[in-house]
């Protein structure tokens, strides 16, 4: 039972300011949970930068769920691509390894906020799926509640 | 913010300062040449090529775009 997550959100910064920080956001005191951050692809094709990066993150499991994930540490790939003139970023994250067991997808598009000048409107989708015979309703039900969790 | 490789903290630190000086100073401003930060890129993904290995992640996995490509997800009503 996949489970869609949909939120639009405003931040009281300029576009240029959220593309700048999106670089710089790790470490910060609400994501602990992040070990480590390394770019792995980047390259300027018609005037927009694309991105490839590496995160590692420590993984909280359910009690019950420990017989699917023995794993400590999850991988996450994040790609971006970067378009200046047309102000729009645009970030896609998925997990790598355990995708059957759970997997999370989130893409958030950036751009300037046509209602309020000089702030920047994100606009963040997720996919919560999970294959395990049996319990993927119970593991999507989890994922989705974790998700929204850490949103907060 | 650390590289999954402990060997390659100080390149990845050198790298992404110059890489947050010219997406600042350069790309924003509409300069979309690269080439400054060329140099320091290349030993810091010999470094990082190496600590993934190590960690044995799997690099198909990783080299796989999605964004972009008709392999992103689509939205969906939420059930």
């Amino acid at each position: 039972m996949p489970r869609f997550f949909s939120d639009t959100i405003i931040f009281n910064y300029n576009w240029d300011q959220v593309a700048q920080g999106f670089w710089k956001r790790y470490p910060n005191p609400n994501s602990k949970h992040v070990l480590s951050e390394d770019t792995l692809q980047r390259e300027v094709r018609s005037g927009r930068l694309f991105t490839k990066r590496l995160l590692s993150k420590t993984n909280s499991t359910p009690k019950w769920a420990e017989r699917f994930v023995t794993a400590k540490h999850v991988h996450i790939v994040e790609e971006s691509i970067v378009d200046p003139k047309r102000r729009v970023l645009i970030t896609y994250t998925r997990n790598l390894g355990y995708a059957k067991v759970m997997s999370v997808t989130e893409k958030v598009v950036y751009t300037e906020s046509e209602e309020h000048p000089g702030k920047t409107v994100a606009l963040r989708s997720a996919w919560i799926d999970s294959q395990v015979k049996g319990f993927s309703r119970a593991i999507c039900a989890f994922g989705y509640e974790r998700f929204k969790k850490k949103l907060q | 913010m650390n590289s999954i490789g402990e060997a390659c903290n100080d390149l990845k630190k050198e790298y992404d300062a110059c890489f947050n000086s010219w997406f600042s100073e350069h790309f924003l401003k509409g300069n979309t040449n690269d080439s400054m930060c060329a140099p320091l890129f290349r030993v810091y993904q010999q470094c990082v090529k190496k600590a993934m290995k190590d960690h044995k992640i799997d690099l198909q996995e990783v080299n796989n775009d999605i964004l972009g490509t008709d392999k992103e997800k689509q939205p969906q009503t939420s059930s």
